[in-house]
């Protein structure tokens, strides 16, 4: 037991000797932490905030909309079993005027109890004061709008509600948990200088809609989570003669189905990336111990001959590892708390939570240390495992030369070109084929999980360029009824406008057996070119003339292909009509259906309409545009194509950036680690066959270039293979990241290949070149004659 | 057999630091070396004899002094022109054998011609040490002895000027010992190389032209043997 001091003096020592190897297994584990700290911190502090958010609110579970129905029906929903709270409400989708702003702005107002705070859905004063009861226009604004135009409580702006525009007075400042991540209609990404939401009183509304007594809105609590269905069918019921409704729970409500998705990538990327690099460290722990065991054999045999008991040398040997775990972990914690607290800013920046910090996830930081330390043993198994085995004597004696023989390409071709120095390398290597086969998979890894984070940006091109082919028109507005058709003439004479085209937008139920969905289906014109559909390969298809064309998760999630029948029901109609599936479309962002204009008011009752039109505008005209359209009784809304598009990129920029840099980063530092490793152990075992090449007259250069040749052919293979898996990785993250919300295509430019490959070969240069620049101080003399 | 002088050695210095320790290892060694001649340095360990050696191979760098190679100066010669001096000139015969594991016999002889002129081919070198019919085993395959034959082909097949030899028997037996220092003995005289033999054994420096005695980094004595003894003879 006395002995046990030196050995960890000796362990200390053996860290200095190892030094290059050292860092890069604590370089790697450092990685595997911080991801896991990062994402499971960034989780969690996300998920609290959101669960005492929605507690605080009273967050509805059951989301109903409907064209309107009477207090009364109310009534009998809050009397239903299972019901907890209902408010009722009016909502309505509004063009919002603010003094000296052009750009267009929409707005969604909902209407406030005249008394108290809403019974659920409720919201958070961050400023001013609750609006006055009775009739004064007065709103209350979200605080991410309120902050992106510098509006306090006092300023004022315009609403267009119903037909008519009026002056509201701001006199609150307000978050809520149904707008955490807030988009307008029509919008792709939150766009904070062009969605407001609004909240007025009960009364105001109803005036502006004339629906006295009536409600558009139903926010419902239930006291199970598990009578959800149960309440959702006796709610359906019960607003039956009103006409369909659309009633859905939590995971079709926008905010809360986006923050879900966020949260579960956020899950996969905590729960693979850690496990890659854990998987990376034990490999690089592997190599380095057994090499380490190897050359210091004659210390083991020594030690033991000294009477020093096998587990104590093993441990020896195991705490070594161990410590470089622990370091690791220190460093990976330290790192994963700063990333985390950069991740949850920039996370802040577009969720809007009245508390957003980041805070560490003890289960999964405890567990993170345990796989890392879990790894690092695993790693040092082999190792180990020699140390206790190696007999005294056997350990003093040098150890047997290594058997070599020819390797399967030279048997196969023994004619070939092969040098005496590449033979030296390919029979190494196929001497070692197993750490020559974990070397690869391991610069592999590093390659694919570039590709599965970077493929992001392709992603995003892809849909950019979707989002640019399928929509021509700078505008699109939305009227605040449905429209004669003629109105697209006096559409066509607004200042600037040069091609005007109509369309109908409706809220339906799509049925198909047991499976249904409520969307909204389009009516375009077929000679309609401001907006196209189409295919899987981008190539623009036309409208059908009967049926409809669906997006292809959407068909999926209906279980319909082209020439199947789907029901289909307004919302708030009563009338189910059926329609036949004629076009399957691409569709990366929502869900939504479209058909001919014709064929959609045919089917309606009342004289054909029309709701909206994309607008082609002079560019130059586009103030006097915006200017003559403001106030305009018939506008509800106007969005601006190339401000959806330039706010989407910038999000997704804005996120992925930050989020692939590191992976990227990381994925590089590992394919150092495992380079360096791989040439550290190469020169180390073969520093007697270095020197006496140089005794023969090799010069440092060509003897480096037997490092560079070996790491060549590993690199050589690991490419190719990690761009396959690489792709294999960035299917599953297309399919973790498939929602209703959006789909990712799975799209890998040769760009982004090359950037994972790049990486990885200088990563590998590097390392190479580090290790080749000691084999050039390498004392020939002194190994040439050093013992066996 | 003394033919022309290949090498002179003029004040050879050589000092090992080791942290604030100084081991001066040679201290001022003159000696001049001829073709065909073969020289051994005998003395005790640490006396500098495999200093010398190696300074003479190219493979180890003087702390003062100069080494003269056919009206060059070894000694001021940069890493690229001391690794073309090694290829084209010098083989070496070490203690360790020091053949490639991954590489057969008569890969080992090849790889050490390429770039030299006019060599041995890899076959004959082989059959001049015995070891043809081995030829194509793998280091790890043969025997000591057969291991040390594979590296006096090594050494000879490129027709070296000066042919290196740091204690060829200290691995071997007493028979195995003499067959190596026969072949270096022929060697040295067909090939006319300048031969350097270290030993601490007075029984194998018996078959040189010289002998130089070192002691403490500085030559003690030379003296010639004549005649010299026959390998054959030696036994220890």
């Amino acid at each position: 037991m006395n002995a046990l001091p030196i050995l960890q003096r000796k362990l200390l020592r053996e860290l200095g000797r190892i030094a290059g190897q050292a860092a890069a297994i604590i370089l790697v584990v450092a990685c595997a932490v911080a991801t896991a700290v990062m994402s499971f911190g960034v989780l969690r502090s996300l998920e609290q905030a959101r669960a005492q958010y929605y507690e605080r609110c009273r967050f509805a579970e059951l989301f109903v909309s409907l064209p309107r129905a009477p207090e009364s029906a109310a009534e009998a929903i809050r009397r239903q079993t299972g019901v907890e709270a209902v408010q009722t409400r009016l909502v309505a989708d509004v063009a919002v005027g603010l003094a000296g702003v052009d750009d267009p702005i929409a707005g969604r107002l909902l209407s406030l109890p005249e008394r108290g705070e809403p019974e659920v859905n409720a919201i958070v004063l961050r400023r001013g004061r609750w609006v006055g009861a009775g009739v004064a226009l007065e709103v209350i604004v979200s605080e991410s709008f309120a902050d992106a135009h510098g509006l306090e409580p006092g300023a004022r702006l315009s609403v267009l509600v119903g037909g008519r525009s009026r002056e509201m007075s701001i006199v609150g400042i307000a978050l809520s948990p149904e707008y955490v991540y807030a988009l307008g209609p029509g919008m792709i990404a939150p766009d904070d200088r062009r969605f407001a939401i609004l909240w007025t009183g009960r009364r105001v509304l109803e005036s502006a809609l004339g629906a006295g007594g009536e409600f558009n809105d139903l926010a419902i609590r239930v006291k199970e989570a598990a009578a959800l269905d149960d309440v959702a069918r006796q709610v359906e019921a019960v607003l039956a003669p009103y006409g369909a409704a659309d009633v859905h729970g939590r995971e079709r409500q926008p905010s809360h189905a986006f923050l879900s998705a966020m949260f579960h990538q956020i899950a996969g990327v905590g729960r693979i990336a850690p496990a890659i690099f854990l998987a990376v460290a034990a490999f690089l722990v592997h190599g380095v111990l057994g090499r380490l065991v190897e050359s210091q054999r004659q210390h083991i045999g020594l030690m033991k001959a000294l009477g020093i008991g096998d587990a104590a040398i093993g441990w020896h040997y195991l705490e070594l590892v161990l410590v470089l775990g622990a370091i690791g972990i220190a460093a990976g914690l330290a790192a994963g708390t700063i990333l985390g607290h950069g991740l949850t800013r920039l996370y802040a920046g577009f969720f809007h939570f009245p508390n957003l910090s980041f805070r560490h996830d003890p289960p999964s930081v405890l567990a993170a240390c345990a796989v890392a330390l879990a790894a690092m043993a695993i790693g040092a198994y082999r190792g180990v495992r020699a140390v206790s085995r190696l007999a005294p004597a056997l350990a003093l004696a040098p150890p047997a030369p290594p058997g070599y023989g020819r390797t399967w390409p030279e048997r196969l071709a023994p004619w070939g070109p092969t040098g005496g120095t590449t033979r030296m390398v390919l029979r190494h290597l196929g001497r070692f084929p197993l750490r020559a086969a974990l070397t690869v998979m391991g610069l592999a890894l590093a390659v694919a999980l570039q590709i599965a984070m970077l493929f992001s940006f392709d992603a995003l091109d892809r849909i950019l360029d979707f989002q640019a082919r399928s929509e021509a028109s700078d505008f699109s507005v939305l009227f605040a009824r449905p429209l004669p058709g003629a109105a697209i003439e006096e559409a066509a004479r607004w200042p600037g406008v040069l091609k005007a085209e109509a369309w109908r937008m409706l809220s339906v139920r799509l049925g198909s057996g047991v499976q249904a969905h409520v969307v909204n289906v389009t009516g375009l014109a077929q000679s309609a070119r401001l907006r196209t559909l189409l295919d899987a390969d981008l190539v623009a298809v036309p409208v059908p003339r009967q049926g409809l064309a669906l997006p292809g998760k959407l068909a999926a999630l209906l279980h319909v292909g082209v020439g199947d029948s789907v029901t289909l029901q307004p919302v708030g109609s009563r009338r189910t009509l059926e329609l036949p599936v004629a076009r399957i479309v691409e569709q990366y962002i929502g869900l939504d259906a479209y058909m001919d204009l014709d064929a959609l008011n045919a089917l309606l009752p009342g004289d054909p309409a029309i709701g909206g039109t994309d607008l082609a505008i002079d560019p130059a005209r586009r103030g006097e545009f915006l200017r003559a359209l403001k106030g305009n009784g018939i506008v509800a809304g106007i969005s601006e194509r190339s401000a959806v598009l330039a706010s989407f990129r910038d999000t997704m920029l804005r996120t992925l950036t930050l989020i692939v840099s590191f992976f990227v980063a990381f994925a590089a530092l590992t394919a150092s680690g495992i380079a360096f490793s791989s040439a550290w152990i190469t020169l180390s075992e073969r520093e007697r066959e270095f020197a006496t090449l140089a005794s023969l007259g090799f010069g440092a250069a060509e003897v480096s270039r037997i490092l560079a040749l070996e790491n060549a052919i590993l690199v050589g293979l690991a490419l190719p293979l990690g761009s396959v898996l690489g792709y294999g990785l960035a299917w599953l993250v297309a399919q973790r990241l498939d929602t209703e919300l959006y789909r990712v295509p799975l799209v890998v430019s040769a760009h982004t290949v090359a950037i994972a490959v790049l990486v990885v070969v200088a990563a590998t240069l590097l390392a190479t070149w580090t290790v080749a620049r000691r084999l050039r101080r390498m004392d020939v003399a002194a190994v040439l004659n050093a013992t066996q | 057999m003394r033919g022309e002088k290949t090498h002179s050695v003029r004040g050879l210095e050589r000092t090992y630091r080791t942290g604030s320790y100084e081991v001066h290892a040679l201290r001022g060694v003159d000696f001049e070396l001829c073709s065909g001649e073969l020289v051994a340095l005998l003395g005790p360990s640490g006396s500098g004899k495999s200093t010398l050696l190696n300074l003479l191979g190219g493979i180890d760098r003087a702390d003062g002094g100069e080494i003269w190679f056919r009206g060059e100066e070894l000694t001021r010669f940069d890493d690229r022109a001391l690794a073309r001096y090694r290829r084209r000139h010098v083989g070496f015969v070490l203690q360790s054998y020091n053949l490639i594991p991954s590489l057969t016999a008569r890969e080992n002889v090849e790889l050490a011609c390429a770039g030299a002129e006019g060599p041995i081919a890899a076959a004959d070198a082989l059959e001049l040490v015995g070891l043809r019919p081995r030829m194509d085993h793998f280091p790890g395959q043969l025997s000591g002895g057969e291991q040390q034959r594979a590296a006096v082909a090594r050494a000879i097949a490129k027709r070296p000027e000066l042919l290196l030899c740091d204690e060829p028997t200290g691995a071997l037996d007493s028979r195995a010992g003499v067959r190596i220092l026969e072949l270096i003995e022929r060697c040295s005289v067909e090939l006319g190389a300048a031969t350097v033999l270290v030993t601490h054994n007075a029984a194998i420096a018996a078959m040189a032209d010289r002998v130089l005695s070192l002691v403490d980094g500085s030559i003690a004595e030379a003296r010639g043997n004549a005649p010299r003894r026959n390998a054959r003879d030696i036994s220890w």
